[in-house]
């Protein structure tokens, strides 16, 4: 089943194929984001939020690609222990920074939108904001282990466990943020309905934050295999 | 003497010997009790509000400073390869070692939390139950730390980043842990004992398998 | 299009405005480095 992706894994045949591909990818995203821009800001203001609807195109995306970039992680981190392939290890450690970057912005976009919504800048009892935050630590203990160990093939195998047991913990942590918030929180909460007209605008911002996301992913992916010969060559000279 | 009762009270032993056994942790533990209040105020119904929660994340940080030393100590002497060879199986050896830091710092913390409770005035069932929470919760703490801690072995100031990786999962434990005693405390059922109970079950059982696999990947390189 | 935000443009436009920076940082450091790296093998595969 995974034959067609072994057959690219190789990184010779990856270089070729995302050559070809990414000037399409980049084009695309270009284009949904002049696209999910241009609809966005011409939707008329929301009955309940006035135009703060705004943030939630760019605040909902971005909560999403942090949990969908950790699942990347997820996925390469099992690559990498059960196959041991390079490509899975570069791909899951040049993930993880984009990733932290969708968690911040979730979380100062979230914050952006509560403060004209509930009046305050940070609410504990949103379930879904905190467990972003813990999410958020993941990934800064994620990419600190990275940075920590010296040997890259044996980085990559513990920092993949590293992942993985973060990936079991994840339900787990929501699931307790969700029963410590209904337990505490007193107000009720507003969450950020989007109604029909606002689907448009927001499902095309969706698709420039996953455009951008895995055009980053492979440019990076590249430059780390060029940035490897790059240091066997210099090693062999020496 | 089976390897692995052998291994247990060699770890004891050295705890007390090299590190003063649970002291640190205890007196670091009574500092959180202390500095909380002077840093929140005197007002003893708030305290009690808090009390629990403050309580049960001091001991959670208290119980992470032994933690870099749990394998690091034997990799860096070339203990740990021998231990490897021993009959004690990885899976084993790792067990033994929870229990060991479960021995010297959990249960000490557990019960060293009745005394500090008197600093937030804890209703004596409230302590009940916090103490009986964190007798529940402590080994997953252990539990969840060894798995950071053979996962970091090789890493040399690996105690500075052994909290950012620890913390966040140990988000539940804390959670249901306090929530155990504010049960108690407001009267109110909510769920928290079972939950804990569960989580420090399923830690105590799974992290020997993962951690003994983080050894080996040490140890392989 | 519709710019008129008030009275919510102190926090619609950092929102945008820090996704843009962000991202668009990230983008342009992406790009530097993989043509830093494109130059270096270049000129270390013509010795």
């Amino acid at each position: 089943m995974f034959d067609w992706l072994f057959r690219y894994a190789n990184p010779a045949r990856f270089m070729g194929l995302t050559t070809t591909l990414l000037p399409w990818l980049s084009g695309a995203a270009v284009l949904a984001l002049a696209a999910g821009l241009y609809l966005g800001f011409s939707a008329p203001p929301d009955y309940q939020q006035g135009r703060t609807v705004l943030i939630l195109f760019i605040h909902v995306p971005a909560a999403i690609m942090s949990t969908m970039v950790y699942g990347c992680i997820v996925v390469a981190s099992l690559f990498s222990l059960v196959n041991r392939h390079i490509l899975a290890d570069v791909a899951a450690r040049t993930a993880a920074p984009l990733g932290a970057i969708f968690t911040l912005l979730a979380l100062a976009t979230g914050s952006l939108w509560g403060r004209p919504m509930w009046g305050v800048w940070w609410v504990w009892g949103d379930a879904r904001l905190t467990s972003t935050l813990v999410q958020f630590f993941l990934y800064l203990g994620y990419i600190a282990l990275w940075g920590a160990i010296e040997d890259e093939t044996r980085a990559a195998r513990i920092c993949a466990v590293l992942a993985l047991v973060g990936a079991v913990n994840i339900p787990i942590i929501k699931y307790s943020v969700e029963w410590w918030a209904t337990l505490h929180q007193g107000e009720s909460i507003m969450s950020g309905k989007l109604a029909g007209v606002f689907l448009t605008p927001w499902l095309v911002m969706m698709l420039f934050y996953v455009l951008l996301f895995v055009c980053l992913w492979l440019v990076r992916i590249r430059t780390m295999i060029l940035e490897r010969r790059i240091r066997s060559l210099m090693q062999g000279a020496s | 003497m089976t390897p692995f009762l052998a291994l247990l009270s060699r770890d004891l032993r050295l705890s007390v010997r090299e590190g003063g056994g649970a002291a640190l942790a205890l007196v670091f533990f009574a500092l959180v009790a202390t500095l909380v209040p002077l840093g929140v105020g005197s007002d003893l119904a708030l305290l009690a509000k808090v009390g629990s929660g403050v309580l049960w994340v001091g001991a959670a940080l208290a119980a992470l400073l032994s933690l870099d030393r749990l394998f690091q100590a034997d990799y860096e002497d070339g203990s740990l390869d021998l231990i490897a060879l021993s009959p004690l199986s990885l899976e084993g050896t790792a067990a033994a070692k929870i229990l060991a830091h479960w021995l010297s710092i959990g249960l000490p913390l557990t019960l060293f939390s009745p005394i500090l409770s008197v600093f937030f005035g804890l209703s004596a069932p409230t302590v009940m139950a916090l103490t009986l929470s964190l007798a529940i919760g402590t080994p997953a703490v252990s539990a969840v730390g060894a798995i950071l801690a053979s996962l970091t072995l090789s890493v040399r100031r690996g105690g500075l980043i052994l909290p950012l990786l620890v913390l966040p999962l140990l988000v539940p434990v804390v959670i249901f842990g306090a929530g155990m005693a504010v049960e108690v405390q407001t009267g109110l059922a909510n769920g928290a004992p079972r939950f804990l109970l569960a989580f420090s079950l399923g830690a105590t059982l799974l992290s020997p398998f993962i951690t003994a696999m983080a050894v080996r990947l040490n140890l392989a390189g | 299009m519709n710019f008129d935000m008030s009275p919510y443009g102190a926090f619609i436009w950092p929102a945008y405005g820090l996704s843009a920076l962000l991202l668009g940082s990230f983008t342009l450091w992406t790009i530097a480095r993989w043509r830093a790296a494109k130059a270096k093998l270049a000129s270390l595969e013509q010795k």
